[in-house]
């Protein structure tokens, strides 16, 4: 039974179609499976009841024509709003709330007959990226080397729940690569979507302009029919975009001979290891082989997306938690004899918010104070458009996608970063933020290991709305790379 | 641009997080350190370029004026930490 819980989702649609398997058996494995595997802490709220309900209702309708997630068994990510069931984003401040109404893409997959088997670990608020800022404690990595090794971030629980095989696939977001950093450091796949593909509404904002929810999965075919089931457009979310969602996983060809893959030279960190370094070119030589074009290009304003993104980000974070008052939802501090509304602010935002969200909650309040606006804000939001001018150039100039390495190391152990200023944690999405600021989808695919053994991945960025052919280049990445690493069972 | 622990006070109080005194040096000194990143934005030329307003460009959609929700009270209600007699209770704001 529990070989169930390693199928991939095509695997398992196909399986549930010719009657080899029925959802309710999947869905015991998976549950089964993540009952073993409290010391990942990755499932941090477990619906057993809401996965037997759905799983048993998938199989009631039957398969016949059944929409390609029925009876598939998925984790959500806590960011998401689940009617009924516990959604905190990580954060104490969210504690208790249930919410009333059902997130877009959650409802979609659910329409699709997808199976909810529980809430999944991130950092709180999606701020971080190695999962120790979560209200629930860390969320670890299935691959270990001597110690416990982070699973990334913000979707830690998520790429830790994937890699672990407790479920079939699961719900990530991504605001500056909190779906393509985890995903390489667990050795599967992570798609984040052009901005606007994926409906925001019912997934707890942190920066507004640069989250957009995807698939995290065991391969890129699954990716692809996973993506396509939370795609499309939403009235109650107006940045989403009312374009056709085309079938992604039948555009994965293999072929893509003709193609022109660009190589940033921007993307040449200094003291980028070997294995990193190594994993890039390996990539670029399978592409090559595969019959697309390899050329050098050039992002100039590279080095500056960092910095712009802690700016922008900060600042939209500041606006956006301002919601948490202890007044609607969530948490409210007890209070004193005398105290009043301001005391009572104060209080619940100081207990409920974590050192890392407070952080940039109130770097983000100095952003966009008066006297410091146009120095901070407006200038990253200039620097913004530079980056997005500079992928402008490179797509017009007839590049199809671009190869970058998907982080700039393998997994850390958990607490390494404890002890190092803020700004060393935010280096880790130094190769993914610039997708975000630009509006691009991008994929992390693994191709590799290190000498310890460790997953590395490559990133593929791609044009706005063609998700299906950067998709299609993964998948001919995926097939030239070969990697078929899993963690070795110790949970 | 420095931060002392003055105006680390103010960002606080701006945010309506409470920071007790004896954490605000520690605070400023975060500040500083990210800011000091941010710092290195003031090396890119931005004369003549637009701030971003939007990623994708994209007219918002419009829809009619008219009502499309309402009706409910209890649902909205449902999660705050204390809500009587069909609102929201705070702890008094008037003298």
């Amino acid at each position: 039974m529990t070989e169930l819980t390693k199928l991939t989702i095509a695997a398992a649609r196909d399986a549930l179609k010719k009657g080899d398997v029925t959802s309710a058996e999947l869905t015991q494995a998976c549950l089964t499976a993540i009952d073993g595997a409290d010391a990942l802490n990755a499932f941090v709220h477990k619906t057993p009841e809401v996965a037997v309900a759905q799983a048993k209702s998938a199989d009631d309708r039957g398969y016949a024509d059944a929409p390609g997630l029925q009876g598939i068994p998925l984790g959500i990510k806590d960011l998401f709003c689940t009617k009924g069931v516990a959604s905190q984003a990580a954060s104490r401040i969210l504690e208790g709330f249930r919410p009333e109404y059902e997130s877009t893409v959650t409802s979609q997959l659910f329409d699709r007959g997808a199976v909810m088997l529980g809430k999944l670990n991130m950092d709180e608020f999606a701020m971080g990226s190695s999962n120790e800022t979560s209200v629930y404690g860390d969320a670890v990595n299935p691959w270990r080397v001597d110690e416990n090794l982070t699973p990334g971030g913000s979707s830690g629980g998520s790429a830790a729940a994937v890699a672990a095989d407790l479920c079939l696939g699961a719900t990530g977001t991504d605001t500056g690569g909190s779906i393509r950093q985890p995903a390489a450091f667990t050795g599967i796949t992570g798609v984040k979507p052009t901005y606007g593909r994926v409906s925001r509404w019912g997934i707890v904002a942190f920066a507004s302009s640069l989250d957009q929810a995807g698939p995290m999965t065991k391969d890129v075919r699954d990716a692809a029919i996973m993506l396509e089931a939370m795609c499309g457009h939403d009235p109650k979310d107006s940045t989403s975009a009312d374009l056709p969602v085309p079938d992604f996983e039948a555009m994965l060809t293999g072929d893509i001979k003709g193609k022109t893959i660009g190589i940033p030279a921007e993307y040449r960190m200094d003291g980028m290891p070997d294995a990193i370094e190594r994993l890039w070119s390996e990539g670029a030589e399978m592409l090559k082989d595969a019959g697309a074009k390899i050329v050098d290009i050039s992002l100039p304003h590279t080095k500056y997306a960092l910095p712009a993104y802690y700016v922008i980000a900060p600042a939209e974070a500041s606006s956006n938690l301002a919601r948490y008052d202890g007044v609607r939802f969530g948490h409210r501090a007890k209070l004193e004899q005398g105290d009043g509304i301001t005391e009572m602010y104060e209080k619940t935002r100081a207990e409920g918010f974590g050192h890392e969200v407070q952080r940039r909650v109130m770097v983000g309040t100095y952003v966009l104070s008066a006297g410091f606006y146009d120095a901070y804000y407006n200038r990253a939001r200039k620097v913004r458009a530079l980056i997005k001018q500079d992928f402008d150039a490179v797509f017009e100039g007839g590049v199809d996608a671009i190869l970058t390495p998907a982080t700039p190391s393998a997994a850390f152990p958990l607490g390494a970063m404890a002890d190092t200023d803020p700004i060393q944690m935010y280096l880790n999405d130094v190769f993914t933020v610039t997708v975000n600021l630009a509006g691009l989808p991008g994929v992390a695919v693994p191709t590799g290991q290190d000498a310890q053994g460790l997953p590395l991945g490559l990133q593929l960025i791609g044009r706005p709305w063609e998700e299906g052919d950067l998709l299609n280049v993964a998948y001919s990445l995926e097939r030239a790379a070969g990697f078929v690493g899993k963690p070795a069972k110790w949970w | 641009m420095s931060i002392d622990t003055e105006t680390a006070r103010k960002v606080a109080k701006l945010a309506r997080i409470r920071v007790e005194d004896d954490a605000l040096p520690a605070l400023a000194q975060e500040f500083n350190a990210i800011l000091g990143f941010i710092e290195q934005l003031n090396e890119v030329n931005v004369e003549g370029v637009e701030p971003m307003t939007s990623v994708t460009p994209q007219r918002l959609k419009r829809r009619d004026d008219v009502v499309t929700d309402g009706h409910q009270q209890y649902k909205v209600l449902a999660n705050a930490p204390d809500a009587r007699e069909g609102f929201f209770a705070v702890p008094k704001v008037v003298e």
